[in-house]
């Protein structure tokens, strides 16, 4: 099950993903534990904020909507967190900003703790200017991808947007810009849920990300789009919640794969269960490396 | 589904000048003591200790303090007034004795007195400690004795009751008695006290803890609490004595809405 990925080593291709249980050392130690290959820390920025008063999340059929609001202490108080981390597996640091100076500052701060960064251009509840105002633009998100090049020594993943008429050009963006690898996909919609008795929104921002199962064959969809776009290592994100949907991403081509939303409906034990199954699938149908089954699909 | 359930208020009961009791028609089928509602006013959502388990009459019951601009604006709503419920979430409290002490802490008895209620129920004795800062701030007394428990009252200001601190007269009432449980809810400070004192003399002892919650599903992270990262929204807000002890933020510290740490 073991991997290379960016030069990264990994136990398994599995990743907490950003936004789940991320926000201190102790739950993100508490995922390594649990056998996640890596783990994103909760997307922080320069300046501590709240977020979005609650609620910020609602279950839907096949998942979530949230608008949490990048709620984060900020970088100088996030790095105390990161030094906190137990080293057992490769971490990668989420982050977001409002402009190329922004992630570049945090970037640099934050490279000797973590092993990569992965770049929050894709949060569709954001405050403006961040988040999918960013992602949805090719030419903002190379301009970001360009300066945070510049700036560090680790790899550098961006993570992309669904919700785009055409996600492979901001794809090639990123990757003429110097993106390492891409994550792929960010939450869905936004989406919205309204009360049935009041008529009220229910997310106090109104609009919130989708996440969950419901919006993996969207995910699996933009993965495959992708890597016949791209030459650079893709990972794959969006409603995994059991062994089975990690190789679909697979097949449509991601070299690796971040689990987030589905921990509410598995629990945290759902990386050993999802490890054990992918170990069973590969030795029932005798591939030795991950590596074999990557992009298969499109050899169909 | 984790949504809120818009539900009218059927009764609200004035317990002191500063709490009050809402009351619900809910059909209970997996509330417990211990157990939190997701409390809904349409402007913000905030964790409440379930108050009352009725599983006859089939209601329920959130006593809330008013402390603040969402508390306030609760306390404002009347008989018929809507708000949105989501649970019951988190981990109760588990029932066992056969002699038990209860200790509660201002409105830290909301979860102590329906806790009280059931354990009487199923049979075991029940001594509390209510504390509270005076007289008319003691909540509950009548539900208490109503199911035969003993009820010690404790006071800052001696107007009722023992004149101290909760954890003063818990001391006092563990000196006295041979307790096979302890359950405790109530300012952090006065349940770290009482931690030590069972510790010591090595009773089983439970704790509610409260932290600051987003999701309340054990999604976001947000109570998650040091260092082994246990949600109180999940693996709480009821923990183990034992489980306190791997709690080092317990006492300490805890995180507002932006992460950062404020000490307690």
């Amino acid at each position: 099950m073991e991997i290379e990925f960016c030069g990264i080593k990994m136990e398994n291709p599995t990743m907490l993903a950003a936004g789940i249980l991320g926000s201190t050392a102790s739950s993100l130690n508490w995922a390594a534990k649990s056998g996640a290959g890596a783990v994103v820390t909760k997307s922080f920025g320069l300046n501590s904020n709240k977020g979005y008063s609650n609620p910020t999340t609602v279950e839907v059929t096949g998942g979530v909507i949230n608008a949490i609001g990048l709620s984060n202490p900020g970088v100088e108080n996030f790095e105390k967190e990161l030094k906190k981390l137990d080293g057992t597996v490769p971490a990668v640091a989420s982050i977001y900003g409002a402009n190329p100076d922004e992630f570049s500052k945090i970037a640099s701060q934050i490279q000797e703790d973590v092993d990569a960064v992965e770049l929050n251009v894709s949060c569709p509840h954001a405050m403006s200017g961040c988040g999918a105002a960013i992602g949805q633009d090719p030419l903002l998100t190379s301009t970001i991808v360009s300066a945070v090049k510049e700036s560090v020594n680790i790899p550098v993943f961006v993570k992309l947007t669904p919700n785009v008429t055409d996600i492979v050009e901001v794809a090639l963006s990123a990757e003429d810009a110097g993106a390492d690898a891409l994550t792929l996909i960010n939450s869905l919609g936004p989406g919205m849920r309204i009360d049935i008795k009041t008529g009220k929104p229910i997310l106090s921002n109104r609009f919130g990300g989708m996440s969950g199962p419901a919006i993996k064959p969207v995910a699996v969809r933009c993965v495959y789009d992708v890597f016949d776009a791209v030459d650079i290592p893709l990972i794959g994100v969006g409603g995994i919640r059991n062994y089975e949907d990690v190789l679909e991403f697979i097949y449509a081509g991601a070299n690796c794969v971040q689990i987030g939303t589905s921990i509410m409906y598995e629990g945290m034990e759902i990386f050993g269960k999802v490890v054990e199954g992918l170990d069973g699938f590969m030795k029932e149908m005798g591939y030795k490396k991950l590596e074999e089954m990557v992009g298969i699909a499109h050899k169909q | 589904m984790h949504v809120p359930k818009t539900v009218k208020i059927k009764r609200v009961i004035k317990e002191s000048p500063t709490v009050k009791t809402f009351i619900f028609d809910w059909e209970v089928k997996e509330e417990v003591p211990g157990n939190f509602m997701m409390v809904w006013n349409f402007n913000d959502e905030k964790p409440m200790s379930i108050s009352l388990i009725d599983q006859v009459k089939n209601e329920i019951g959130i006593s809330i303090r008013g402390v603040g601009e969402f508390t306030n604006q609760v306390h404002n709503l009347e008989e018929g007034d809507m708000l949105g419920l989501r649970g019951p979430y988190g981990r109760g409290f588990h029932i066992a004795g056969p002699k038990i002490l209860a200790v509660g802490g201002g409105v830290g008895m909301a979860p102590i007195v329906a806790f009280t209620e059931e354990a009487s129920k199923m049979g075991f004795s029940v001594d509390v400690v209510s504390a509270a800062g005076t007289a008319n701030e003691l909540l509950y007394g009548e539900r208490i004795q109503n199911t035969g428990s003993k009820l010690l009252t404790c006071t800052d200001d001696g107007s009722h009751g023992f004149c101290g601190f909760g954890t003063e007269l818990a001391d006092i009432a563990l000196s006295e008695t041979k307790y096979d449980m302890v359950v405790a809810c109530g300012p952090e400070v006065m349940m770290k006290k009482l931690h030590d004192t069972v510790e010591k003399l090595d009773i089983p002892a439970q704790f509610s803890l409260e932290r600051y919650m987003k999701c309340g599903i054990g999604l976001c992270g947000q109570c998650c609490v040091d260092d082994m990262g246990w949600r109180v929204c999940v693996e709480g807000p009821v923990f183990w004595s034992d489980e306190l002890k791997m709690i080092s933020e317990f006492g300490k510290y805890k995180r507002d809405a932006s992460g950062i740490k404020h000490s307690i």
